[in-house]
């Protein structure tokens, strides 16, 4: 027994002590945002049925800001090559990646995402503005002329049109890059139209507490911020017929026997109304790749150009089947025109 | 005695019984009987509820909805150029999904002209089927020309729709199926041409982006991988630190130390273990991301503290009079421990070490540090390949939009649980079999 004990722990160290120094990495290691995952796996799956040479690509999903950290680690195999992104690199994240050595970052904008309200199919048609939304989820909200805590419950206290249902909005929660968009795009609109943004201004705070005072959200419990992923909003509304969930496009449209779709300011959101720029609530999609690893990581350039075809981000393409927003001709030819080129983002 | 004084009837008729209480006791143990019950139901409760909703949504996982189609393996399609002799690439890049088209609309009466038709007809079965014919074609080129009889995966939406998981009574622009794709559907199922049949592919496919094509072999194989290293690993060293600490180490401020830390070590959450992990084999031993080896590292200091703890309390149930014994007829100290003491102690041992084996096989949390909460698609070789783990598998498919995925979720919860199952009843079967009492 003794002998066998000591034999496997052996042969166990050995192994691990081995792979230390492991040989050359043969596949491309992709990290970041999971609204872009599925997008991301559906080229990676493809990308390996169609380069038989080359092995699939690895995506790993922890979002945005997890994946460009990682992706700012450094230069080297053990580093990963691609980082998923729903928003734009900040400066200072793009700083501390100089700072570790990843010097020459590429930006590719692979498309758009939109973000849609949505209720449970039975309920009745919803039309929402920015303004309904700033007044039924907003921390604070001018009544007579003076900044009160939200004292609205139902949503037809906010709109006459709206349904007498109990405030309850299921929104995605802060680590999302879902909920900036939710901010910028409709919170600081609302906050405008209804003339709070001039009454939080008297209060004398300057123009970033202003702004962020702007978007602050109730927190009497009418508003819930979900952290999970979109099938846990879908199981809030399933579970309470009233509410109201956040969600993005290609979700929405895989479940739209469940889910019954609000216009915003009367516009409907679908592929089209998102790619003319209609519909105010929608995103581009990014993924920044490391020059460095650019031929040295085997495939990696042919899956950027992959990535980047008509064939997988055109119109009909699988992406846009499955809920991307197809950038116009031209701005996808810029893309590839840059990645050709090489253009690296500046520091 | 007050109360015989105080109660005249009772001493006429015959000596009254002490009052001891026995009818309050009585109801203390009833209501504590009750208690337990209770709280037994309450158990039994939650787990018929788990089980019942994880096995009412995921059995239907094991069968997959499939299609036989007459292929024609057309060279026209599979190669038109006839270059198949000088370039082997042919095979592999031809327009497969075509030749499984033109069998379908031949067989539903498509028109090749009904462009609009044969895009929906396209959707009935699942762009696998490249896969599938490419392996048929490949593997014997003689095929070409012939026409096979293959039992081809449908998509995954019409699978749904075939188990009845899609609601069919809405507008059919609501949902993922045409009601074009519902008339195929239920006459290619009156004809026997679609059915369900078991769904192998759960156990053989990769991850994949299309519900039908998608299976937990990457997974399978990373956790048989990590919980290879995990028993490699922690068993010995578990083993040997706690027979020094127990039989060999004197009692000292030192030993104490090492004791509250392992303690402490059994609880920390697990999530920590993936942070050391991240920082030790991959940022600093240069070890490769979503590698089953680092993994399984990680699992193994995870799993070391409830080793240690089991084999400690395995080896001080051998009673002090086998060590005395062993001594007393002149073996040495290692003859004792490891002729006597070990022995007698392994059921206790390897009954911890499977409920660690089984503990780490749950984990997710120190996974997603170290890069194997991804999207992998080939099968790993070594264990420095990247791989994923079956709870894993879980987490990402709840969070996929498809409703395919809904079931499968559930069919890979079916799966890690009878892993378990197995894992805890093999512990008490080495319990019961090589279990001693004195």
């Amino acid at each position: 027994m003794n002998k066998l004990i000591s034999t496997a722990a052996l042969l166990a160290i050995a192994v691990a002590a081995s792979t230390v120094g492991a040989s050359a990495r043969d596949q491309i290691q992709v990290s970041g945002s999971s609204t872009v995952l599925p997008y991301a796996k559906i080229v990676a799956e493809s990308f390996g049925e169609t380069f038989p040479n080359f092995k699939t690509p690895v995506v790993e999903s922890g979002g945005s800001g997890a994946g460009i950290k990682e992706f700012c680690k450094g230069v080297g195999e053990e580093t990963i090559d691609i980082a998923n992104s729903s928003r734009p690199i900040k400066d200072a994240e793009l700083k501390s990646c100089v700072d570790a050595g990843v010097k020459d970052v590429e930006e590719i904008r692979i498309g758009y995402d939109g973000i849609v309200f949505a209720t449970d199919i039975k309920g009745p048609d919803w039309k929402i503005t920015p303004k309904d939304i700033y007044l039924a989820l907003a921390a604070q909200i001018v009544v007579d002329g003076k900044l009160v805590d939200n004292p609205n419950a139902k949503w037809n206290q906010v709109n006459p049109n709206l349904p007498d249902w109990d405030i309850a909005a299921y929104i995605p929660g802060e680590k999302h890059g879902t909920r900036e968009v939710f901010e910028e795009k409709l919170m600081t609109g609302g906050c405008k139209a209804t003339g709070a943004a001039d009454a939080i201004k008297k209060l004398g705070l300057d123009d970033k507490a202003a702004a962020a005072a702007c978007v602050k959200i109730r927190k009497d419990g009418k508003a819930i911020d979900i952290d999970g992923d979109y099938p846990e909003t879908l199981a809030r509304i399933d579970a309470n017929k009233t509410g109201v969930g956040v969600f993005g496009l290609a979700f929405y449209e895989n479940n739209a026997d469940k889910l019954k779709v609000a216009s915003v300011s009367d516009v409907v959101p679908s592929t089209e109304t998102i790619a003319t720029g209609k519909y105010p609530v929608s995103r581009p999609l990014f993924f920044y790749v490391k020059k460095a690893h650019l031929g040295v990581i085997p495939g990696l350039k042919e899956y950027v150009d992959f990535f980047l075809s008509d064939q997988m981000i055109g119109d009909d393409s699988p992406l846009v089947e499955y809920g991307l927003v197809a950038a116009p001709d031209a701005e996808r030819k810029a893309q590839r025109d840059a990645f050709a080129a090489g253009t690296t983002m500046k520091n | 005695m007050t109360d015989i004084a105080l109660n005249p009837a009772a001493v006429s008729a015959r000596p009254a019984r002490r009052d001891i209480g026995l009818k309050r006791r009585y109801a203390a143990e009833r209501r504590f009987r009750l208690y337990g019950i209770i709280a037994i139901a309450i158990g039994i409760f939650f787990l018929f509820a788990l089980l019942y909703s994880v096995f009412s949504n995921g059995y239907t996982a094991f069968w997959q909805t499939e299609v036989n189609l007459s292929i024609n393996l057309d060279p026209k399609i599979i190669d038109p150029d006839n270059k198949r002799a000088t370039d082997p690439n042919v095979l592999l890049t031809a327009n497969y999904p075509l030749l499984a088209r033109n069998a379908l609309a031949e067989k539903l009466g498509v028109s090749q002209s009904d462009k609009p038709g044969l895009r929906e007809l396209g959707k009935l079965f699942s762009d696998g089927v490249r896969g599938q014919l490419r392996e048929l074609v490949a593997g014997n080129p003689a095929l070409i020309g012939t026409t096979q009889n293959v039992w081809v995966l449908t998509g995954a939406d019409i699978d749904s729709a075939f188990k009845g998981q899609i609601d069919l009574s809405v507008d059919q622009t609501r949902r993922k199926v045409s009601d074009k794709q519902v008339e195929w559907m239920n006459k290619l199922k009156g004809e026997g041409a679609m059915a369900q049949r078991f769904n192998t592919g759960l156990f053989t496919y990769g991850a994949s982006s299309r519900p039908e094509t998608s299976g937990l072999s990457v997974a399978l194989i990373g956790s048989l991988y990590m919980m290879l290293i995990v028993l490699c690993l922690s068993l010995p060293i578990g083993v040997a630190a706690s027979i020094y600490l127990e039989e060999y180490a004197k009692k000292s401020r030192l030993t104490d130390i090492i004791e509250v830390n392992i303690n402490n070590l059994a609880a920390v959450p697990s999530i920590v273990f993936g942070l050391l992990g991240l920082a030790v084999f991959i940022n600093f031993l240069h070890m490769p991301r979503s590698a089953s080896l680092v993994g399984g590292l990680v699992l193994t200091l995870m799993t070391l503290p409830t080793i240690i703890i089991a084999t400690r309390a395995a080896l001080r149930a051998v009673p002090p009079s086998i060590r005395a014994a062993a001594l007393g007829i002149g073996a040495s100290k290692t003859q004792m421990v490891f002729h006597h003491v070990l022995p007698l102690a392994a059921p206790g041992i390897l009954t911890g070490t499977i409920i660690g084996l089984a503990h780490a096989l749950g984990e997710t949390a120190p996974l997603l540090l170290i890069g194997m909460v991804a999207f992998v698609a080939n099968n790993p070789v070594t264990p420095l390949d990247p791989a994923t783990a079956l709870p894993v598998q879980i987490y990402m498919w709840a969070n996929e939009a498809e409703r395919a995925f809904v079931e499968r979720t559930s069919g890979a919860i079916i799966v890690l649980l009878l892993f378990l199952a197995v894992m805890n009843i093999t512990a008490i079967i080495l319990r019961r079999r090589f279990e001693r009492r004195w």
